[in-house]
């Protein structure tokens, strides 16, 4: 009998629990170590935000799902990774802490056969001085996060309804941020609901973004085939600002946050302030902090880990310029090349480097998002490492023949724009593959005839619709491995 | 004199292609939406099913 431990439970931890149960049956174990006791579908975190769901319509316990599935489930936060036992017994095991109430800080000791980390991102706030929610911005990052925008911005517009002037900022928090697909879909739903209440014409809004062109969004922007032209992503971004009257400011790395005041360098070298009511910055992330030791007890997180704490996989991490970055470079499997019984899916991988192109202002800041890794990419990074462990445990095949190559998987990404069922709105726009393929593709980077990039009610219906099956899904209701990643 | 008739130009959002009534009209248009829907549906499918191994 084999055991599997799975180290989160978002949405790459949850896909992989899901394949792996289902794969290896009652024969094996798969134990799942998440520090919350609820899965959230974090794509709707934007619709509790803005006060359209309730934080309970984006979640759900954890418990009771795994019992169902014959998961064993601790409610606990790794600490640390004995990939070589100790010098009492070499089999391979886990440190983590209990977050149960009752049990809170207590130490539990998981010991494994195959490893999947699925730790997601440390919402890293204290890398900008005055960021987050115990600071002096908000976030959409997590349910109870974006539940307490809500509550702010509600205080917003009802100072707008008093006819109090507000400026609302929303964008990115850190000069090397990622995740500004989410950041994009805030200011958007925020401006619908002005809209909805006509209190456009009082409110002032930015959007703050560390990407060098609008529409980057950390892959380096698009090309879309519309309307008889094919169109970079930038244009598309700006007229959807301009639609709504939303102003930008660009090339811009938050360095500190007041009350009331953005403090930011622009990728030019000046140091700017912005003022704020109201403001959404998304942090920057880091690896959640996990430490690795050899069976002596000397320290190996530097094998296992990458200086940002990200975990190691199979990509090419030697240092290149942007002009030698190649898609070859992304990983494949996400086995760790130290220890072959360790993947890390999802966010939790270390990327080989940028997709967006680096920048560096005069003063040696570097300003440009950081790789993109949430939605499908983590979902199929789950399921395809799931395929290649069960089938190793069960054929005893360690070829890793499923592949998840960001190099050559597509990505849809539906930015919505406004909550309604008749009157609601979403930018639909895909991606073929992520990370661009300039040797494949010399003209735009990716195939163009798989892009689409649209405005209209449907791409709302579609966003909607996705919620309801990826909840179904993770809740392992009948035939939800039907449904794609 | 205060006007509120300040030029709109030469600001960064005065520049990229905004939407006419017509577009607008037909992103909102529930019969053609709905035949968006399914376009947008295959669309996507098409990179889910192709997009990986």
């Amino acid at each position: 009998m084999a055991t599997v431990v799975v180290l989160g439970a978002g949405i790459a931890g949850h896909t992989a629990t899901a394949f792996l149960k289902k794969k290896l049956g009652k024969k094996h174990d798969v134990i799942v170590i998440s520090p919350s006791p609820y899965y959230q579908w974090i794509p709707s975190n934007i619709w509790v935000g803005v006060g359209r769901m309730k934080v309970d319509d984006v979640r759900f316990r954890l418990e009771k799902v795994y019992k169902k599935w014959g998961v064993i489930y601790h409610q606990a936060k790794a600490v640390s990774i004995y990939p070589a036992g100790d010098v009492n017994n070499a089999k391979p095991y886990v440190m983590a802490e209990y977050t149960l109430d009752g049990k809170i800080g207590e130490p539990l000791k998981v010991e494994y056969d195959f490893l999947v980390n699925a730790t997601g991102p440390k919402l890293n706030f204290e890398a900008t001085e005055g960021l987050g929610p115990n600071g002096f911005t908000e976030s959409v990052c997590a349910y109870s996060h974006a539940s307490e925008a809500w509550e702010k911005l509600k205080k917003v517009f009802n100072k707008l309804e008093n006819g109090e002037k507000q400026k609302i900022v929303v964008g990115t928090g850190h000069p090397m941020a990622t995740c500004q697909g989410a950041a994009f879909e805030y200011i958007l739903n925020i401006a619908y609901e002005l809209k909805q209440r006509k209190l456009s014409d009082k409110a002032e809004l930015y959007w703050l973004t560390n990407e060098f062109e609008l529409g980057d969004f950390g892959m380096s922007g698009a090309y879309v085939k519309r309307n008889g032209y094919i169109t970079s992503t930038k244009i598309f971004a700006e007229s959807v600002l301009s639609e709504n009257n939303i102003k930008w400011i660009k090339r811009a790395g938050v360095k500190k946050v007041e009350d009331g005041l953005i403090h930011y360098e622009t990728l030019a070298g000046e140091y700017k302030t912005q003022e704020f009511d109201f403001a959404m910055l998304i942090p920057a992330f880091a690896g959640a902090g996990l430490k690795a030791y050899a069976n002596d007890g000397s320290d190996i997180t530097t094998t296992l880990f990458a200086p940002n704490g990200f975990m190691k996989v199979d990509a090419d991490y030697s240092p290149k310029t942007y002009e030698e970055f190649n898609v070859k470079d992304w990983p494949q499997t996400y086995q760790n090349p130290a220890f072959k019984n360790i993947f890390a899916v999802g966010i939790a991988f270390a990327p080989p480097h940028p997709i967006s192109k680096p920048q560096t202002s005069p003063n040696g800041t570097s300003i440009f998002p950081t790789p993109p890794r949430t939605g499908m990419p983590s979902g199929v990074t789950g399921k395809t490492t799931a395929q290649n462990i069960a089938e190793w445990i069960l054929n005893g095949d360690d070829s890793l023949k499923h592949h998840a190559s960001m190099g050559k998987m597509g990505a849809a990404c539906i930015v919505s724009a406004g909550f309604s069922l008749t009157k609601g709105q979403a930018a639909t726009m895909t991606v073929n593959p992520i990370v661009p393929d300039w040797e494949k593709y010399p003209d735009y980077g990716r195939n163009i005839n798989y892009t689409v990039g649209e405005i209209g009610l449907a791409g709302h219906w579609m966003k909607l619709m996705l919620h309801y099956m990826f909840i179904h899904k993770a809740k392992g209701y009948p035939f939800w491995w039907l449904i794609p990643e | 004199m205060e006007t509120n008739n300040k030029p709109k130009a030469y600001y960064e959002e005065s520049y990229p292609p905004v939407p006419t009534k017509s577009v607008k009209f037909w992103r909102s248009c529930m019969l053609w939406q709905f035949y968006r829907f399914i376009i947008l549906n295959y669309k996507v499918m098409k990179i889910v099913a192709f997009g990986h191994n």
